[in-house]
């Protein structure tokens, strides 16, 4: 990027240096350009048309920080990495955007980086998200993993490691073939100031099944957006599990498609915010064919001035009968600064259909707190205890419990970090 | 003065155009020409007699609005509004209507046997010329004996203090509470259709009700004899002091036909200190042909300001007309303790369109809210909630439960909610829930087990998805609105 350029303007100088030299598509990159040209980063700017699904989320303070991908890095990647306690299992390490394969572990599964086979994929609007546009006119590396039929893949981690402020672009693309099984494991974190900007998109073939578990832990000067899209055909199974407690500003994005009949989306999330933190989680559920079911708990931990966003819309199309969609989102407020945004949303052409979405917003309840308290629990403890007990809820979709157990360290950490 | 003078020369360009009733009393006069601009707001000024100030504030009003850009973020679709193509002042009305009731289109009369109107008030929300069938006048007014009825009421209201006359009236008689109060919960500019409003409007209510009183009536049965014809841009306001209490009804449960295909109305209610306010409104205007063709675009805002503390806004609708349906009747809880209500039920069949729900603003502490929506859609219709609860630093205490429910009848329809819900505080508790469901094949077999028909069955089972609204409406208006939304529903199934 352009030094002295910021937001827009040094993205689209970037694009202008690296034009040519980035692998793949040209034409693609041509589009999203303009697409990214006309939109602009969401709220960058003080007169621009705001978008309805960019409300509560601002990309700002993203307009005006100074991303210097020359400078040498400022932190170890050693130090960063030993901090994730990763699983003992295959690993895919990108460190500032590149592929490391000094780092990384690859699977047994089909392998390739987007460096060597740029695979900008089928399911992304870059014409209609100015992010997806951005990393579409960007990306220059990220993972394309292939799970042959009826094969398990295991677990994969995906891990991306920022150690410099620099702007970075990951696409990423998944396949699962028919019967095919794979745990996927994403990991991001980093030091600095810097924007991962990540695009990924995950093919669930007929009878397949992704577990999809993210934990984002990114700096807290870092900002974190992510845009994801899943289509899932018949009988297959995409279960997403999410946790943000990093980042000074992120916005995660998912687009799920139940495309075949009988197919289940499971699109859960827990966001642990404190300080100034902004976390965004938006959702949108796509029922395309009949007899799908979708499920989503998300929950919301919200402390000192922090702020919590969850949009979710669940939309059942004309064909999609016999529907089944629940939706729950609640949030937890601990300080009285601290903010939560909440727009759930129904959008249904069927008539056959059970769909409900329920939402909750407030503080602990004096109640338990006084039940724990009489029990002899002192008030700092019982509150915990509640607050874990909110969280376990969401905690307990994911079923491997080996990875339950590496996110809920995740959780303890954030809980030793501050008081509540 | 130059805008006297032109105001003039507007009038006298405009008889001289050989305009048929001319303009020599407010009563023979019946349209302006078409288009908006500075010269037919003076021209409604002046006709309605107004203070000078009530023509600066239209005036700013329309300035504000000529920057606006009409809103598109509501799930309606229509073909562009051309807004000069619109008459601005068109009161009272006079057109030429059918002759008798053999030319009111048959389908219209079945709805109103099926509702159970007099024959002779059929014909007069027909639209049947009133000047051509002089005894259906006489009947009408032999059924709710408007005359002594109306006066009886005037003379009621008079003694309790409360004052209830058309708005142009009040801007005449009781100026300073209106430049106090007009434009101080919808500021001019709020948005592009209560700028335009603030700009034209030319008939509405205006409604004080002093001190401790309790108004001795319903503010309706009144309403419905006086406001037979209610025009295109009607401005409500109610102001409610201190301790005081009304309940307010708009509407009428029978189809109106009207020509204005845009409407465009503006409520205002302002309550002090332990105030309360009820206002009900039945809509059911003209939706439109089974093809979708015509009907109403009926553009609302409607907003409440609970000032005082321990104030009570409650807002119980009824929707079933209007091709298009945009209206969000809200509160602003401002006064510490106050409370916020809205129930509504809105149906849509054919091709019919709404986007309605309500905006709850928390400000002061320890308010509380409560919002129950049932939305249902048939035929290719399409039903949006769109609602907003917002809880401020302040609200400490504050709380909200909200509950829509959608049910969907036929699959080329369409039920939609967008709740918003924010909170900057944490005592404030928030609870949403919203579900989507069909009529359920038991409860259908059930009822056509026991000899009722399919639509009889429907006409129940929706009834009492709506229960928890219906029994929010004054007791006479339940009754009619319980048929109302079974006739609504018509043709929906078999």
């Amino acid at each position: 990027m352009s030094a002295t350029l910021t937001g827009s303007a040094g993205f689209l100088a970037k694009f202008e240096t690296l034009q040519g030299r980035l692998p793949g598509d040209s034409n693609m990159r041509a589009a999203a350009a303009a697409a990214f040209r006309a939109a602009g980063l969401p709220g960058g700017t003080q007169h621009q048309r705001r978008l309805e699904s960019w409300k509560y989320t601002s990309l700002r303070p993203v307009a005006e920080a100074r991303f210097a991908p020359d400078a040498p890095p400022r932190h170890e990647v050693e130090t960063i990495l030993s901090g994730l306690a990763l699983l003992d299992a295959p690993r895919l390490v990108f460190v500032d955007g590149a592929y490391r394969a000094d780092l990384s572990q690859p699977p047994a599964i089909g392998f390739a980086s987007f460096a060597e086979q740029a695979e900008m994929g089928t399911l992304t609007w870059p014409d209609r998200e100015p992010m997806v546009a951005l990393n579409t006119m960007l990306a220059s590396d990220g993972a394309s993993l292939h799970v042959s039929a009826d094969q398990d893949g295991g677990v994969v981690q995906l891990v991306s490691l920022a150690t410099r402020d620099i702007d970075i672009h990951p696409r990423h693309c998944i396949r699962l073939d028919p019967g095919a099984q794979l745990t996927l494991l994403e990991v991001s974190a980093g030091q600095g100031t810097y924007l991962l900007n990540t695009v990924a998109e995950f093919h669930v073939a007929e009878g397949a099944r992704l577990t999809h578990v993210r934990l984002q832990d990114e700096a807290s000067t870092a900002f974190h957006v992510s845009t994801a899209y899943a289509n899932v055909a018949k009988g297959g199974t995409y279960d997403s599990f999410t946790l943000n407690i990093g980042g000074r500003l992120s916005r995660t994005e998912v687009h799920a498609e139940l495309a075949g009949v009988g197919a289940v989306v499971h699109l859960n999330a827990a966001q642990l915010l404190d300080r100034t933190q902004h976390g965004d989680f938006t959702t949108v559920i796509r029922h395309v064919a009949p007899n799908c079911t979708s499920r989503q708990t998300v929950k919301n931990v919200l402390s000192d001035r922090s702020r919590g966003v969850f949009q979710g819309r669940i939309e059942v199309a004309r064909d999609a009968q016999k529907t089944d969609g629940y939706q729950m989102n609640q949030a937890l407020l601990l300080s009285p600064q601290a903010e939560i945004d909440a727009k759930p949303e129904l959008e249904i052409f069927a008539d056959d259909v059970k769909c409900s979405h329920g939402t909750t917003v407030g503080e602990l309840d004096a109640e338990q707190i006084f039940y724990l308290r009489s029990r002899g629990v002192p008030e700092h403890e019982a509150r915990s205890i509640l607050v874990r007990a909110f969280l376990a809820e969401a905690l307990d979709a994911v079923a491997n419990e080996t990875v339950r157990a590496w996110l809920e360290r995740s959780v303890e950490t954030w809980w030793a970090r501050r008081a509540v | 003065m130059p805008a006297v003078t032109e105001t003039l020369d507007t009038v006298q360009s405009v008889t001289q155009s050989g305009y048929k009733w001319g303009f020599e009393t407010a009563i023979e006069m019946d349209l302006a020409p078409k288009g908006l601009n500075e010269d037919i707001i003076r021209l409604i000024s002046v006709r309605k007699q107004e203070p000078e100030w009530m023509l600066e504030w239209r005036l700013k009003a329309y300035a504000a609005w000529l920057k606006m850009e009409e809103p598109h973020w509501a799930r309606v679709d229509h073909p562009p509004i051309d807004y000069q193509d619109l008459h601005y002042y068109a009161a009272p009305k006079k057109k030429p209507g059918p002759k008798s009731l053999d030319e009111v289109d048959p389908e219209l009369l079945r709805t109103y046997e099926k509702l159970g109107i007099p024959l002779k008030e059929r014909a007069l929300l027909a639209g049947v010329d009133p000047d051509t069938v002089q005894q259906t006048q006489v009947a009408v007014d032999a059924v709710f004996d408007s005359v002594s009825v109306a006066t009886t009421f005037r003379e009621t209201l008079r003694k309790a203090g409360v004052i209830f006359c058309p708005i142009s009236e009040a801007v005449r008689e009781h100026p300073e509470l209106v430049q106090q109060y007009l434009g101080s919960v919808v500021p001019v500019a709020d948005n592009f259709f209560a700028a335009l409003n603030s700009a034209v409007f030319t008939d509405g209510s205006f409604v004080f009700i002093p001190k401790g009183v309790r108004c001795p009536m319903e503010l309706s049965t009144y309403f419905r004899i006086n406001a037979r014809s209610t025009g295109q841009f009607e401005r409500t306001l109610i102001i409610a002091e201190a301790g005081s209490h009304v309940s307010y009804l708009e509407g009428c449960t029978a189809p109106q036909r009207d020509e204005n295909q845009l409407h465009a109305a503006v409520v205002e209610l302002v309550a002090l200190d332990d105030a309360q306010i009820k206002y009900s409104t039945v809509q059911n205007w003209y939706p439109g042909d089974s093809e979708g063709k015509g009907g109403i675009y009926n553009f609302v805002t409607k907003r409440g300001a609970c000032r005082g503390a321990r104030s009570k806004i409650s807002w119980t609708q009824v929707e079933t007309g209007s091709a298009i349906t945009w209206k969000y009747p809200s509160c602003i809880l401002q006064g510490d303790d106050s409370v916020g209500e809205f129930y509504s039920v809105a149906v849509t069949n054919n091709y019919q369109q709404a986007d309605t729900g309500t905006k709850m603003i928390h400000i002061g502490k320890g308010t509380r809210s409560t919002i129950i929506s049932k939305g249902i859609s048939a035929g290719h219709s399409n039903n949006t909630y769109r609602g907003l609860v917002r809880m401020l630093p302040g609200a400490a205490h504050a709380r909200n439960f909200t509950q829509c429910d959608s049910l969907l009848i036929g699959d080329r329809c369409g039920a939609h909610t967008v709740p918003y819900i924010e909170s900057r505080n944490l005592t404030a508790k928030v609870e949403h829930e919203a579900t989507t469901s069909k009529i359920a094949e038991d409860q259908l077999f059930y009822c056509r087990q026991r000899g009722l028909s399919e639509e009889d069955a429907v006409g129940l089972i929706v009834n009492g998805f709506c229960k928890d609204v219906l029994k929010e409406l004054p007791m006479e208006f339940a009754v009619e609105a319980q048929k109302l939304l079974a006739v609504s529903l018509e043709g929906s199934v078999g």
